[in-house]
């Protein structure tokens, strides 16, 4: 009896967003009186991060510092409509559209500046610490809160803008099944190093090396936490998690998505990720989606490296010990027939 | 059975409400004195989102019948920064980025805290042991085991320098 270790690799490309039969999403922002920037969606944040991805979005092209932007989300009685959190579109789509409002709302900024400062708009811009400068004679500056409080009281002018982002629906050509559904992919691979105990039959992640290319990175510390703890699921699918029993009553086995097992602190493996940065056409800062994908490629990496270990071809979800221990009986006696495990 | 009067000391100040037989704890912190920090995940003692000090020791504060430990003495999160400076424990979540969502993270800083207080020095066997009641869907662990590990030197660090014991709890006996 042994401990056999094995290594395994997969790749997955995904798409950003669907075309669903057109999938927009939009957003508004105005200034406050005080020159804080209110972002007003209805774009779902479930803990991805998406309020801290779109803060970034919204102040670098305000040109203001991430503290100057308030986001306000997730009432779709009042938010300006969006399609949802899914299809890994978050980023991308609201992204997009915040860029749009505030590029708006930078013009009306900057002209607001200029009737204060008495020059051309065309010839300021904001020096991301909440000051607009005239280019070339830094020390002619105005503070964004004079501004918002000159356009307020003074001007009678509104500081906001408008954005939308819209991926048009696109149907399949008859003759060629041709079609556009999504707005770019990402790609990545993992590579996925384990130990298969053949007494037992139970399987252990060791190490799982992840390379993504997602475009930009927009928040490069929650994109690594979005492939690790992606990774960690994928290892948990691939590994533990049914709501099916594993015999022959429902009763015998875990009947909520509460009750069934997943992987602890003890049984987390080494992780590197790398991410490879080439920018999107279509994305915001040049993102693409990052949510759906991590998932995936562990699973399969997983199951190559079963194979590597133990020449068990495992094919079906969790790979638990007993699929494992099924296989290498079947490996033993030199059964071909019955090597998958899929029965 | 009728309803009774809970007196407990929470976060060092004397607290009473009245309580149902059969309120937990959780309850009471969260509907009856307004301490939020201990989510309610599961209810059932799954995810240990609840979790909370109890003389000392990390309960699943859903799972207990707040009449059963009248008198006790109970730290939440709120109870760890009162003063309005971050623990060492919250400081090492803070810099390792080892929250996400955040949906956990008061129950995994409860339960760092009473692993480092009776143990200042974990492995990473222990870490994982002490937090292995405690689920998070967002992070894969890594983050959240590196910072305990990191809180613990702060930790030990700091109450060296100060010439103070190395549990705190040795302080207050």
């Amino acid at each position: 009896m042994a401990m056999l270790r094995g290594r395994g690799y997969a790749s997955v490309n995904y798409p950003t967003g669907m075309n669903l039969g057109g999938d927009p999403s939009q957003a508004l922002i105005h200034s406050t009186t005080m020159g804080n920037f209110v972002v007003s969606l209805s774009s779902v944040d479930v803990g991805q991060g998406l309020k801290t991805v779109i803060t970034q979005c919204a102040a670098e092209t305000l040109g203001l510092p991430c503290e100057n932007v308030i986001i306000d989300t997730a009432d779709t009685d009042t938010g300006p409509h969006c399609m949802g959190t899914f299809a890994s579109r978050g980023t991308h789509r609201v992204g997009n559209a915040v860029i749009m409002a505030a590029e708006e709302a930078r013009q009306v900024m900057l002209e607001v500046a200029a009737e204060e400062l008495e020059v051309d708009a065309a010839d300021l811009e904001p020096d991301g610490t909440g000051y607009i400068r005239l280019k070339g004679a830094v020390e002619k500056k105005i503070h964004v809160s004079e501004v918002a409080l000159a356009a307020h009281f003074k001007r009678g002018r509104t500081i906001s803008g408008r954005g939308i982002f819209l991926k048009e629906k696109s149907d399949p050509v008859p003759e060629t099944g041709e079609m556009d559904p999504d707005s770019c992919q990402a790609h990545a691979c993992t590579v996925a190093d384990v130990e298969v105990d053949d007494e037992t039959g139970e399987v252990r992640v060791l190490e799982l090396h992840n390379v993504y290319e997602i475009g930009r990175a927009l928040n490069p510390a929650i994109a690594t936490q979005q492939v690790e703890g992606g990774a960690w699921m994928g290892m948990s699918h691939a590994l533990f998690e049914t709501t099916e029993p594993y015999y022959p009553l429902r009763d015998h086995g875990p009947a909520s998505f509460t009750e069934y097992l997943i992987p602890g602190p003890a049984d987390i493996p080494v992780q590197e990720s790398v991410f490879l940065e080439r920018p999107a056409a279509s994305g915001p800062y040049g993102a693409k989606g990052i949510g759906e994908m991590t998932a995936n490629p562990p699973i399969a990496a997983i199951a190559n490296a079963i194979f590597d270990a133990c020449g068990v071809r495992v094919d079906t979800m969790p790979f638990t010990p007993e699929r494992v221990l099924r296989g290498l009986d079947a490996l033993r006696s030199g059964d071909r027939a019955a090597e998958s495990t899929s029965s | 059975m009728a309803s009774q009067v809970i007196a407990l000391v929470v976060n060092d100040e004397e607290r009473e409400f009245i309580a149902k037989p059969g309120t937990s704890l959780l309850s009471g912190l969260r509907d009856s004195l307004g301490l939020t920090a201990a989510k309610r995940g599961c209810a059932q003692g799954g995810c240990g989102a609840c979790t909370v000090l109890v003389d000392g020791k990390a309960v699943l504060s859903c799972l207990l019948a707040v009449e059963t430990i009248n008198g006790a003495t109970v730290r939440t999160l709120e109870g760890v920064a009162a003063d309005g400076q971050l623990d060492e424990v919250q400081s090492a979540f803070l810099d390792g980025f080892a929250t996400q969502c955040g949906f956990c993270t008061p129950g995994m800083i409860m339960a760092a805290e009473a692993l480092l207080d009776r143990n200042p020095d974990p492995g990473e066997d222990e870490v994982a042991e002490a937090i292995s009641g405690n689920h998070c869907r967002c992070t894969g662990y890594r983050p959240i085991m590196n910072a305990i590990v990191d809180a613990a030197r702060r930790r030990r660090e700091a109450r060296a320098a100060a010439g103070a014991p190395a549990r705190v709890s040795e302080e207050v006996a």
